[in-house]
């Protein structure tokens, strides 16, 4: 069975917790990275490895504050990892939050909706 | 420069309400610190949070395109950035050289943007982010159509021809 993988925040970069006993997955924070691929090589080589024997479910939970144009395609890679495990072993769910008022972070989590076929449940929170 | 000169730029950049001013090169440290600062000041201001956001998020990505496209020159690297304040709205401004070949790619990318409405920029953003690839450098080609969505507005801009080889690329971003 897989552990944890825990990657602290910094200034630039969110803290990411993925758990491979519940499938617990978190990022939390801001990705503004000037080199986004470094910074997601070790979640998505994880979430490859984790593939091979998932949680029954997968539940990934985005807070961000802010993420930048590089973050966005890494994350959507991340997605794609998710799409593909999806239905083989494990049920993903993906929980985009977003701050009351952030029309900005609320239609990102829309982009991703329209590209990923994973169910999104997009919730408004007073703060992330 | 002669004293005069001081104060004659200090007067421009008082009349253009200027927040803060950078020219140089653009390094992620000095990134690092312009984005602290911006946000502090901020934070200390009364602007809505939705602005605040909108004003770091499009700083963030006029930063790192100078930031990745800095390299390009070696000897003439240096850029402009400056966050002023017109009226209600902030404006981001950035100044760098550029070469020609790119210039003209930029601009065609550029007028492109400025025909989409917000639908138009939310599809075109969509379909970028699908179809892109991510460089070494880790810039995706996606900035500018996320700055055009983040600011809400047409975005002004200028290339100003400076020889065989460069122009001068001039950007204008408003945020109210």
């Amino acid at each position: 069975m897989l552990e944890m993988l825990v990657l602290e925040a910094s200034a630039k970069t969110p803290s990411i917790t993925f758990n491979g006993e519940n499938g617990k997955l978190e990022l939390r924070g801001r990705s503004i990275p000037e080199n986004s691929i470094e910074f997601y090589k070790p979640l998505n080589d994880w979430v490859d490895h984790y593939g091979s024997s998932p949680s029954p479910t997968t539940v990934v939970e985005v807070k961000l504050e802010y993420f930048n144009t590089s973050s966005s395609k890494c994350i959507l890679d991340l997605f794609k990892k998710l799409e593909k495990i999806n239905g083989s072993g494990t049920e993903v769910k993906v929980n985009w939050y977003y701050e009351e008022d952030d029309e900005d972070m609320m239609e990102a989590g829309e982009d991703y909706q329209a590209i990923i076929k994973l169910p999104f449940t997009m919730i408004e929170v007073e703060e992330i | 420069m002669s004293l005069q000169k001081v104060y004659s730029l200090y007067k421009t950049m008082d009349e253009e309400n200027v927040i803060l001013s950078f020219k140089g090169i653009v390094t992620a440290d000095l990134l690092t610190s312009i984005l602290q600062i911006m946000e502090s000041r901020m934070e200390s201001s009364n602007e809505s949070p939705r602005v605040r956001k909108k004003v770091f998020n499009v700083l963030v990505e006029c930063l790192q395109n100078l930031y990745h496209h800095a390299d390009d020159y070696p000897d003439g690297r240096t850029a402009l950035v400056m966050i002023a304040k017109e009226g209600n709205a902030f404006m981001v401004r950035t100044g760098n050289y550029i070469d020609n070949e790119r210039a003209e790619d930029l601009k065609e990318r550029l007028k492109i943007i400025n025909t989409m409405d917000k639908e138009g920029l939310k599809e075109y953003y969509q379909n970028s982010l699908e179809s892109s690839v991510v460089s070494s450098k880790g810039t995706a080609g996606l900035g500018m159509i996320d700055i055009a969505r983040k600011s809400g507005n047409k975005l002004d801009f200028e290339f100003l021809n400076i020889d065989n080889e460069r122009s001068f690329f001039c950007l204008n971003v408003k945020i109210d």
